[in-house]
């Protein structure tokens, strides 16, 4: 099949008893790129993953991978796709050497083939010390790099990763990166889920936005960044008194409304002038003798961006995960 | 910001490099080769936790020893008989019925590790996991058979028939084994945590084994228990593989019940019922289990 959508879904609905985890998802992931699923707790990632890779059926709707019908061609997906769950599903008492064999053997690689992909894998991820050590003993980073090795082991067409960073350390994360970022230099059609918008436009081509199982924005970095407003000036002054007076000078240079919140004596606008922004801000500031605790330029944020988009902030208490939905 | 930047792992573009992914999809080598991936994994991750390696070496053996010097003076075999010979077929039985502890608790294992969803999205032939399991724990209560048959050697235990009935002997308890698989599968899906099928194993399965003609004849038992236990297939298990080893067993009485007179046959309806029941019904409680 010379399909150019390594992954294609209509209409994705799945319910775990009264709660709607996915409300009509439609994907379209062309072959070869780089595509992140960005959304708070809850908001549906991970069941979209699940039906994707044939873990679970969707109630509605259809989906596509590599070419093949996720429920009636479930083995043909499987043969040529390679999953990382959110945890880490490296086998604790196994060694990292034993883990990418036995995934190697379960991929139907030959044994002395799985051997050999497993050095190499191990090699590549700067694992071969800790090679023949049980796994129960590796730390988290060196867990998520084994597991991710564990999905390569077959050179699959599509790889899903699962919030790939999510509870390391800011050191591991950023490596972690820069692995991924090699994945998708080479060839194969990534899908990632990820809360952190920073991941998103680092690792993919593409960004989909999700939030109570719809998909409530799509397009590439730079689109969504238009939509919601790009980078963002955010001051922190020193005296509560000069909250005010700060708000006005950003309001005036950046032709926006500042965001006040008056208890931190923090204030923060969108701005389409870049650091320019900055430096003009800093200045009447200093003009004005305001003196300041913080000002910076950065990226909104997630719960920026679905502030923007949707006009209220992700429930993120509303942790409706599978397991957790008890109704 | 800038500092954490750089990468501490130098990951080089082989590793991640795909070769021209998914051109080489590899041909499917079919439910047996999978299925004995699974179950070697099962043997290594016996080999790993020690408490599991002394459940099917060191304990076996101390219960042979406890029960041959320490309790056997106290037990007389009715019609006479050396009660090692006795105690043999009793322990025999009883580490056969514990194969459902261990097939139950090595998939509680797995949905906790989330080794369930990795094997779910692995291009594995249908029935390799479950197969897998049942392989492992399987060679995990033959294990002890056979260290227990050395053991029993040394104190004096002796099979005193022939050839095929000795064999018959080892195959009822191995077909009772297979039945014992099933019934751990049914606990292990049904039961949520290792720990949880770690309490009722106990609660239930500890009972049953002793509830029996095990260690001491039944008729020892007051009323009820002993009824119980003569209905028993643990009894049965029991007396049929000492009645195939030649070994000494409650001589048979006119008014005993059918199960007592044919623990044999008992033995086999018993084993042939409960994969009839159980295995259906393990079967769809293992997938409901991992359809999350």
């Amino acid at each position: 099949m010379s399909d150019s959508y390594a992954v294609k879904a209509r209409g994705l609905v799945k319910r775990y008893g009264s709660t709607i985890a996915l409300d009509g998802i439609d994907l379209e992931i062309p072959t070869g790129t780089a595509t992140a699923v960005l959304g708070p707790n809850g908001a549906g990632k991970t069941t979209a993953v699940r039906i994707l890779t044939t873990l679970a059926e969707a109630d509605e709707g259809e989906a596509t991978v590599a070419g093949f019908d996720v429920r009636t061609q479930g083995t043909e997906v499987r043969r040529r796709i390679g999953l990382a769950a959110q945890d880490a599903t490296v086998d604790p008492l196994l060694t990292g050497r034993e883990n990418l064999i036995m995934l190697g053997e379960l991929h139907q690689l030959g044994r002395r083939e799985a051997a050999t992909r497993a050095a190499e894998l191990l090699a590549e991820f700067s694992l071969i010390d800790a090679a023949d050590r049980i796994a129960s003993g590796y730390s988290g980073g060196m867990r998520r790099r084994l597991d991710l090795g564990a999905t390569l082991v077959a050179r699959p067409e599509v790889l899903f990763l699962d919030e790939p960073t999510t509870g390391l350390d800011p050191r591991a994360r950023t490596e972690l990166w820069s692995v991924l970022d090699t994945l998708v230099d080479h060839g194969a059609t990534l899908l990632l889920t990820t809360q952190y918008l920073e991941e998103a436009e680092r690792l993919a081509d593409d960004i989909i936005v999700i939030d109570r199982g719809r998909i409530i924005a799509r397009g590439d970095a730079r689109k969504l960044k238009r939509e919601v407003g790009g980078d963002h000036v955010h001051a922190v002054v020193v005296e509560p008194a000069h909250v005010p007076e700060a708000s006005a000078i950003l309001a005036a240079i950046t032709g926006a409304e500042p965001r006040i919140d008056a208890a931190a004596r923090s204030i923060i606008a969108p701005t389409s002038q870049g650091v320019a922004a900055l430096v003009t801000v800093a200045q009447a500031f200093t003009e004005a003798q305001i003196p300041v605790d913080d000002l910076s330029l950065r990226q909104p944020t997630l719960d920026e961006v679905f502030l923007t988009i949707t006009g209220s902030m992700p429930d993120i208490n509303d942790d409706r995960s599978p397991e957790e939905a008890t109704l | 910001m800038t500092a954490t930047a750089t990468s501490t792992v130098p990951v080089t573009a082989a590793a991640a490099r795909q070769d021209a992914p998914g051109t080489r999809v590899h041909p499917p080598r079919g439910v047996l080769h999978d299925t004995w991936v699974i179950a070697r994994r099962g043997l290594v991750h016996m080999k790993r936790q020690p408490e599991q390696l002394s459940d099917a070496t060191i304990q076996p053996i101390m219960f042979v020893l406890l029960f041959a010097y320490v309790f056997g003076g106290a037990i007389d075999v009715p019609g006479g008989g050396n009660y090692r010979e006795f105690l043999m077929g009793g322990i025999f039985a009883q580490t056969i019925v514990f194969t459902a502890f261990g097939v139950a608790l090595s998939l509680a294992n797995d949905r906790k590790n989330q080794a369930v969803d990795r094997f779910r999205s692995l291009p594995i032939a249908k029935g390799a996991v479950l197969g897998g399991h049942a392989i492992a724990n399987l060679i995990k209560s033959l294990l002890p058979i056979a260290l227990m048959s050395i053991c029993g050697l040394a104190i004096g235990w002796r099979i005193r028939a022939g050839v095929p009935d000795a064999v018959g002997g080892f195959l009822l308890l191995i077909g009772f084994a297979f039945a014992m698989i099933w019934v751990g599968v049914l606990l292990g899906s049904l039961v949520a945590t290792p720990e949880g099928v770690t309490g009722i194993a106990f609660v239930a399965l500890f009972p049953i084994t002793f509830v029996a003609s095990t260690f001491v004849p039944t008729e020892t038992m007051p009323g009820v228990l002993r009824t119980i236990a003569e209905w028993n297939p643990v009894t049965t298990l029991a007396d049929a593989v000492r009645v195939q080893f030649g070994n000494p067993n409650t001589p048979t009485a006119p008014g005993d019940p059918w199960s007592i007179a044919h623990p044999m046959a008992y033995t086999i309806i018993w084993i042939v019922g409960v994969v009839v029941v159980c295995a259906p019904l393990a079967v769809r409680a293992y997938q409901r289990s991992i359809d999350k």
